[in-house]
């Protein structure tokens, strides 16, 4: 392949690695630990929501990542015929 | 059939299987030894390294953590699962396509230096060592609570188990080994979950039930707590009652649990026995999906520890408070059976101090025993009620007058190690014997998978990269005069003695065990992680700046490690207030400003290094690895 579509996928790969990045870091980073005291005056059945995503929800959304990122990059990979 | 044929019968039965796998799979050339000869399906291969990961600290521990720190405990949660995100998008598929063995292969190979191959291969063997210690001793306390073998027999066997995988079927056995031990892993946790989670809360799936309602009601000590009151709210009551702090609000500080869950993020991210997982699979595609596989798989357990977590701490209190201790462990309570109670007991880890000489058991805030750190140093003799004497100081029958208005007037009076919650927690609930007896199984399975794949990655380090790659290698090829068949054999002959030194470290168990966890993870983060995205995702990285970077974050995160927890620095002179299992979070921006720094005022690294990280970043091409 040549010079500039190598840079074009490589761009198009970080920029989806930035973006998931950003939901990684709220999810766990902002809402487990930055403000779960702000987030525990919501509660759901008895869970209070800032507990709850330290203890459970961000590991769900990291899982949703992981898969959401993996088939991307199968698309992009497609896009630009460097597929294995 | 009575508990102790069922729990022999049960172990029995999982070892035969290891062994019949190992022999089932034995390798027969090193790429089979060290990455299982590159073909492992990625849901297969996320089992295994799910096996790999979860330990005896995720399988035995971590339960125990998260009850006594309650919400704080989530940094351990999302710590040990969020990094998978990290290698599954910045680390796995790079090293996938570089397509070689090992850590320390990338490593001297993308910064041109056997300089910095040894210093990889120095870190890979401290990291795993401190690591394989902890593994040891778990297999010991499940040996000697349930076998009731000596603990030094206990590991004498797993050291033979293991030696039998790991020495004849290298990586290959190993990854099928671990397949069969996540499985019986995950089947010991999950049943007694369940069980504990109709219990406690009336619903199946534990991960929802602790946010459901108590069917039952209980005195705390203090006050009757209702039936129907939310479990989490009953805790949050009945802990403020008896002077713990909130079970569901934070206390570390958010400063502390963030540098603690980044540096256990990254410090997954960069433990060389994880990323050697995803050597093992056949494309660069497989890489990814096998990161996310084996967080499906991690996250089975790891999204029931928390509420596991939760049930023990209100069956502590619930089955705890003002009980008659004689009648308690005689089994004369109906429906509250305290044998448990005396077999923990027995094996030192929970301790009984009648303060108030009521002959009733007191659980509140504050030590119950004087000096040692709050842990009962057993002696000779039984107490009025049969208890165990101790020979800590004698405290005053009353605790201090503070200790008093805490905790509503009720004085502590047992000792228990947070390392038994989850073993003992079936036994406490009164679950059926054959569930307390797969606990057991699933204990070993977490110790001895997670040890298995540190031997491996210890043995790849020096036979590989010690001896082929730095010490053998011919100066005019630069390639390993070993022959394929001397590296296996020498591979084995470095897995013998690993297991050998394993077994030292789990019989003659260095004081501080638990502390160098810290290590492993602070080591991890500031040594392997950034060294590794640097040489991927920055071409001007240079031998320079890696060499600096690696050696300024581990210099900076080992001493401030042993002066603060080995010299007994004092709490006051933190950096930044920075405990010391978060340092390798600043470690790691060390080595990242030094590097790049550094970087710049060297020269750039020759053009077919740039090539090389050209190459790596595109997925196509990825062969089965190479020599």
């Amino acid at each position: 392949m040549n010079k500039e579509a190598a840079e074009a996928y490589w761009k198009e790969n970080i920029s989806l690695i930035l973006k998931l990045l950003v939901i990684w870091f709220v999810v766990s980073y902002g809402c487990g630990i930055i403000f779960i005291d702000e987030l525990n005056a919501i509660t759901f059945g008895g869970f209070k929501l800032g507990f709850w995503f330290a203890q459970q929800g961000a590991i769900y959304v990291f899982l949703v990542l992981i898969f959401v990122y993996a088939k991307k990059m199968e698309a992009l990979e497609e896009k630009y015929d460097i597929h294995e | 059939m009575e508990l102790q044929s069922l729990i022999y019968l049960f172990v029995g039965v999982s070892f035969a299987l290891y062994i019949g796998i190992a022999i089932w799979s034995r390798a027969g050339t090193t790429k089979e030894f060290y990455i299982a000869g590159g073909g492992v399906h990625p849901i297969v291969n996320g089992m295994a390294t799910g096996a790999d990961w979860m330990s005896a600290a995720s399988f035995i521990s971590l339960a125990g953590i998260v009850s006594l720190k309650g919400s704080d405990g989530g940094a351990y949660l999302m710590g040990w699962t969020g990094g998978y995100v990290l290698l599954a998008m910045l680390l796995a598929p790079y090293l996938r396509k570089f397509g070689k063995f090992t850590v320390p292969d990338f490593v001297g190979d993308r910064y041109y230096s056997d300089f910095a191959r040894t210093v990889a291969v120095i870190c890979v063997i401290f990291i795993s060592f401190t690591y394989v210690a902890g593994q040891m001793r778990g297999v010991g306390i499940v040996f000697s609570r349930f076998l009731q073998v000596d603990v030094n027999m206990g590991i004498y066997i797993g050291m033979g188990i293991v030696f039998i995988y790991a020495v004849l079927g290298g990586m290959k056995g190993v990854t099928y080994t671990q397949v069969a031990q996540y499985c019986v892993m995950i089947f010991a946790f999950t049943v007694p979950a369940i069980f504990l989670s109709l219990q406690v809360t009336e619903t199946f799936l534990p991960q929802i039930g602790f946010g459901g309602t108590i069917p039952f009601q209980f005195d705390d000590g203090i006050r009757m707590i209702d039936s129907g009151t939310y479990l989490l709210h009953a805790l949050d009551t009945s802990m403020t009652d008896l002077g713990f702090s909130m079970y569901t609000e934070s206390h570390a500080g958010t400063w502390n649990v963030f540098m603690l869950t980044t540096a256990l993020m990254l410090g997954t991210a960069g433990l060389p026995h994880v990323i050697v997982r995803f050597f093992t699979t056949p494309t660069v595609k497989g890489a990814r999906i096998s990161a996310g596989w084996a967080l499906v798989f991690i996250a089975i357990l790891y999204t029931q520890i928390p509420a596991v977590a939760s049930f023990a701490r209100i069956n502590l209190i619930k089955n705890l408070q003002n009980v008659d201790y004689a009648k308690f462990v005689d089994g004369q309570i109906a429906g509250n059976d305290g044998h448990w109670f005396k077999n923990w007991e027995s094996s030192g880890l929970i301790g009984w101090n009648d303060r108030n000489g009521d002959g009733k058991i007191q659980f509140a805030s504050g030590k119950a025993f004087e000096g040692g750190k709050g842990k009962p140093k057993f002696a000779e003799g039984n107490g009025a009620s049969g208890e165990r004497m101790t020979s800590n100081p004698m405290p005053s029958h009353t605790a201090s007058a503070e200790d008093m208005r805490a905790n509503g007037k009720i004085i502590n009076e047992i000792y228990i190690d947070r390392d038994i919650i989850v073993l003992a927690n079936p036994e406490i609930a009164g679950l059926p014997n054959w569930v307390i007896a797969i606990i057991a199984a699933g204990g070993l399975a977490a110790a001895l998978s997670t040890a298995a794949g540190l031997l491996l990655v210890i043995s790849t380090s020096i036979s590989h990269d010690l001896l082929g790659n730095v010490l053998m290698k011919d100066p005019k090829t630069g390639k390993s005069t070993l022959s394929e068949k001397a590296e296996l054999l020498s591979a084995r002959a470095a897995a013998v003695v690993a297991i050998l030194v394993a077994g030292y470290l789990g019989i003659h168990p260095p004081g501080f065990v638990a502390q160098v966890v810290a290590f492993a993870f602070g080591l991890a983060a500031a040594s392997f992680f950034p060294v590794i995205i640097l040489g991927i995702f920055y071409k001007r990285m240079n031998k320079e700046g890696a060499i600096a970077g690696m050696l300024s974050g581990l210099i900076f995160t080992f001493s401030y490690i042993i002066y603060f927890v080995f010299m007994g620095g004092d709490k006051a002179d933190y950096l930044w207030g920075i405990a010391p299992t978060g340092i390798g979070t600043i470690g790691m921006f060390l080595h990242f400003i030094v590097a790049i720094v550094v970087s710049k005022f060297t020269p750039p690294p020759p053009q077919e290094i740039q090539d090389l990280v050209e190459n790596i970043r595109i997925p196509r091409g990825a062969g089965t690895a190479t020599h």
